[in-house]
């Protein structure tokens, strides 16, 4: 079983749907209660950065998030859900994110649009977790350097970038797993493994 | 890099996939679900699915096969036709889709894209135009082509993206279904006037043309027809594709 985080509207319909095709169920994770109690937990996530951390902090759920994945607890964070993890974003200057990692979001591109694709991941010494292949993006932001403490996965566009971080069972991906076929579905079983594992 | 996206399009009309020519003259081109899997299976990079239904009961199925395809595919979906409101856009999102196409409704109320990209994000909108021929341009054809609006299609474009579009889904009006090629003039007007990218739709029917459609400034093409009818599959046709020195992404077996 995961649990789902709300954050407004995401594309929570195919995050389920990947799960179930792994054959997990999927339940909501709607309250500091229950991002406490997941065994798994995934906080995906569209939209941006400034409003992702608004509707965080609106449902209250900021301290519960920071002290699960400080805790190391299974998490797996989406898309903007990896970038709200982070310090702060060049998106909405001013706010301040989860900051459970020690990087800046920047834009990828000037100015910033979005870069929909599928691109090349490869894993770094750590991040085994993630298998090289391709992944589909969708983001106009992302993190440019590595981060201390992190293993990563890395991706390219015109310079490199950040595709996925790990840390003990906390796993942060850019892209969209969900949306990446038989190779995102054989990672979202690898991340629960992992967090078996770690129990 | 990103690869050039390969995109199967699915019409559908109360529940089946229907294929026509200039958006006319539609005929059964078989079960969506069953026709997403394999192109899934195939490599195709994503979907867009097209509601082309004509009343309410047509719609309220079209939410039904949305949320039965989404359950059969883990690649990215994209569904338009006849969203008119945020609420329609919310909907086929909760239904699986992560991409919402807009159209019409977006002629006639630019500030429909406004509305989605700010409640749902840029990345979530694609913006359909569909583009004929002109004396000197391309012109805006809405409402499956029915209505010609008298509006420069390298304008809209431009106000498009202004508003929020984070993609556009470029269709000749005069190539749909006829299996010539895109019409590049179209593709390279306005892959130079926007920055976001072009999905390139309507007329292509082998590996030449979309290749033709790429170096024409399209990050990814659109085709029914020639995946509906057996013609060839997603997968024949990117090795052709990949042969020919475009980047795309094949399906990978893992150790």
């Amino acid at each position: 079983m995961v649990s789902i985080v709300q954050t407004g509207v995401a594309n929570r319909a195919s995050v389920i749907a990947a799960f179930e095709r792994c054959g997990v169920e999927a339940t909501r994770a709607a309250t500091a209660g229950d991002i406490e109690a997941a065994p798994f937990l995934v906080l995906p996530g569209v939209g941006s950065f400034g409003a992702g951390m608004e509707a965080l902090r609106a449902a209250g759920l900021v301290d519960a998030l920071r002290v699960r994945i400080e805790a190391g607890g299974p998490t797996l964070a989406i898309c903007l859900g990896m970038q709200l993890l982070c310090a702060s974003s060049e998106e909405s200057p001013g706010v301040e994110g989860l900051g459970v990692i020690d990087a800046m979001v920047e834009a990828l591109s000037q100015p910033a649009r979005p870069r929909f694709g599928w691109n090349r991941v490869v894993p770094e010494f750590g991040c085994e977790v993630i298998t090289e292949g391709f992944a589909y993006y969708a983001n106009s932001f992302g993190v440019c350097e590595r981060p201390a403490g992190w293993a990563c996965a890395m991706s390219a566009l015109e310079a490199p970038f950040v595709g996925a971080m790990r840390r003990g069972a906390v796993v942060a991906c850019q892209f969209h797993p969900e949306l990446s076929g038989p190779w995102g579905l054989k990672l979202l079983q690898r991340w629960m493994a992992m967090g078996v594992a770690a129990c | 890099m990103l690869t050039k996206r390969v995109i199967p399009c699915l019409d559908i009309r109360d529940g089946r996939i229907v294929k026509g020519t200039s958006f006319a003259n539609l005929r059964d081109a078989g079960d969506p679900v069953e026709r997403a899997a394999a192109y899934e299976a195939q490599g195709a990079d994503e979907l867009v699915v097209l509601d082309v239904s004509a009343t309410p009961d047509g719609r309220e199925a079209a939410l039904h096969t949305v949320e039965a395809i989404r359950r059969a595919i883990s690649i990215p979906l994209t569904v338009g036709g006849g969203v008119r409101t945020i609420a329609h856009a919310r909907a086929l999102l909760e239904a699986g889709a992560d991409k919402v196409g807009v159209n019409s409704a977006a002629v006639e109320r630019p500030e429909l894209i406004t509305e989605i990209a700010q409640r749902m994000g840029a990345q979530c909108v694609v913006l359909a135009i569909d583009a004929a021929r002109s004396a000197s341009s391309w012109e805006v054809v809405t409402r499956s082509g029915t209505n010609r609006t008298g509006i420069d299609a390298l304008e809209w474009a431009c106000t498009g993206v202004a508003a929020g579009a984070g993609e556009i889904l470029l269709t000749s009006f005069d190539e749909d279904g006829r299996g010539n090629g895109y019409d590049l003039q179209l593709i390279r007007a306005i892959s130079g006037v926007v920055n976001v990218s072009i999905i390139a739709s309507g007329g292509a029917s082998t590996a030449t043309h979309m290749v033709d459609g790429f170096e024409a400034g399209a990050d990814a093409v659109l085709a029914a027809s020639i995946f509906h009818d057996g013609v060839t599959s997603v997968g024949e046709l990117k090795e052709q594709l990949r042969a020919a020195g475009v980047p795309v992404r094949m399906m990978e077996v893992e150790p």
